[in-house]
């Protein structure tokens, strides 16, 4: 790990990683997509509409996993002082936001045939919602604060501290009588989802990571060369 | 102990010769709870439900407005460089200016808050339970909201980000609030989770508030 602390090393490992991983990315999701919207059967209850689950249920596992490696991060950061891992968490946060809206866009485009509403407020939804304002205010932090290393330590804290909500959304339907379906793929017992539909949930998740790896490495990419540039301007007003 | 009580009375002190302290939250708070009945219209049935919750949105509101003032002062005249390099860890100093935001400005709200509640046509039987609720939650809303001042201390338009940080955080306290101030069999498994969050922030935020606050004070 502390090998990649140099980001010149780390820029050489990403322009390798890059081309393999959206290689496979496309190769997933072509696979995902064809079996969940052609080979996978219609539910016998939700029919057609099933599909939808195929897009959400990886989105928000998304959504969890992302803030979930923020928060990781931000720890790293605090206890190991790896200059990356700050610049990592802050590249996830716009990524898990839009996973986290695509799960809320795509749950309430199932809902409205389902359920008879776009939305309702039940635990489910709204600690998801919760965790989008969560991103939203991690993103305001680094947005407000203007001394990049300043910045990194205050949201850090607010990254860890938002942690908490992570074991409420995936507990949600277990504490509270929720409209939300319970788990049926991550749940003591093993998953009781059809392996027809199982496979395709599966390869689908396996595509988002690899899409959520693909754009984080560019992000950080992009974070250290505007660091680079925000060096040189510092350095191009001294040296006037 | 000695220092932490010296430094409630000198947060006492001055929000009382200050002026403008309980005083002005309260008076934003009656303001919400007026304009609620103009907005939704005056159908008593109505207001009846939504009294307890929108009593608690309204304390929730007056306690973040006033959040910002904790640290702010004592962070630009350099009283909180010197608190810091005390003998009081930064941590005790946060949850002694925590304790001092409630006893100015949350307790006093959480008090007086059921009896605006004839405003709006609250049924006296939860006047009680919303009570109790309010008093134990609003130790949980001070201590979140000393938080978001330490998160925000040094910056010029903190407010706003205070309220995008912290209200989140809020919801859990509204929810089961909510639920307590309701007299019916919910009311004592709801409280004794306000008390559990009450006493995991009395442990978990003055940590991290102490930890944002020396990165303001580096």
């Amino acid at each position: 790990m502390q090998k990649f602390a140099n980001p010149a090393r780390f820029l050489k490992l990403a322009e390798t990683l890059l081309p393999p991983i959206w290689g496979v990315t496309i190769l997933a999701f072509a696979a995902g997509l064809y079996m969940s919207l052609v080979t996978a059967p219609p539910d016998y209850q939700q029919g057609e509409t099933v599909r939808i689950m195929f897009v959400h249920v990886p989105a928000a596992w998304m959504a969890l996993m992302v803030y979930t490696s923020m928060a990781a991060a931000s720890v790293m950061a605090a206890i190991f002082r790896h200059p990356l891992a700050d610049m990592a968490a802050k590249a996830a946060a716009p990524i898990g936001a839009m996973f986290c809206l695509l799960a809320l866009i795509t749950g309430s485009l199932w809902g409205k045939p389902m359920w008879g509403a776009w939305w309702v407020w039940d635990a489910r939804l709204t600690s998801v919602f919760v965790l989008l304002l969560l991103y939203l205010g991690y993103m305001a932090v680094w947005q407000a604060i203007e001394d990049p290393h300043r910045a990194a330590l205050i949201a850090r804290i607010v990254a860890i501290a938002g942690f908490i909500n992570v074991p409420i959304v995936k507990f949600s339907v277990d504490w509270w009588n929720s409209l939300h379906q319970g788990a049926s793929v991550f749940r003591m017992g093993g998953p009781t989802i059809d392996a027809r539909m199982l496979w395709p949930l599966l390869i689908m998740a396996l595509a988002y990571t690899l899409l959520f790896v693909g754009l984080l490495l560019i992000a950080m990419r992009s974070e250290i060369a505007q660091r680079k540039l925000r060096q040189l301007r510092l350095a191009g007003i001294e040296g006037r | 102990m000695k220092l932490i009580w010296a430094l409630i009375r000198r947060d006492l002190t001055l929000a009382t010769r200050q002026g403008g302290g309980a005083g002005t939250a309260i008076g934003f708070f009656v303001t919400v709870i007026v304009l609620l009945p103009l907005g939704l219209g005056p159908d008593q049935a109505l207001l009846q439900r939504i009294a307890p919750g929108a009593l608690w949105i309204a304390l929730l509101l007056s306690v973040l407005l006033s959040a910002e003032r904790i640290f702010q002062a004592d962070y630009e005249d350099g009283s909180l460089d010197a608190m810091a390099l005390g003998v009081v860890p930064l941590e005790l100093v946060v949850l002694a200016k925590a304790m001092a935001h409630w006893l100015t400005t949350s307790l006093p709200l959480a008090v007086v808050a059921p009896l605006f509640g004839f405003l709006i046509n609250l049924d006296p039987q939860d006047i009680l339970p919303l009570w109790l609720a309010m008093i134990l939650g609003s130790i949980f809303l001070s201590l979140l909201a000393a938080l978001g001042a330490a998160i925000t201390v040094a910056l010029r338009r903190g407010g706003l980000l205070v309220s995008l940080l912290i209200l989140p955080f809020y919801v859990p306290c509204l929810i089961f609030g909510v639920a307590a101030s309701r007299a019916s069999e919910l009311v004592q498994p709801s409280l004794l989770i306000l008390t559990a969050l009450v006493l995991a922030s009395f442990v978990l935020v003055p940590v991290a508030a102490a930890a944002a606050l020396r990165a303001y004070l580096k």
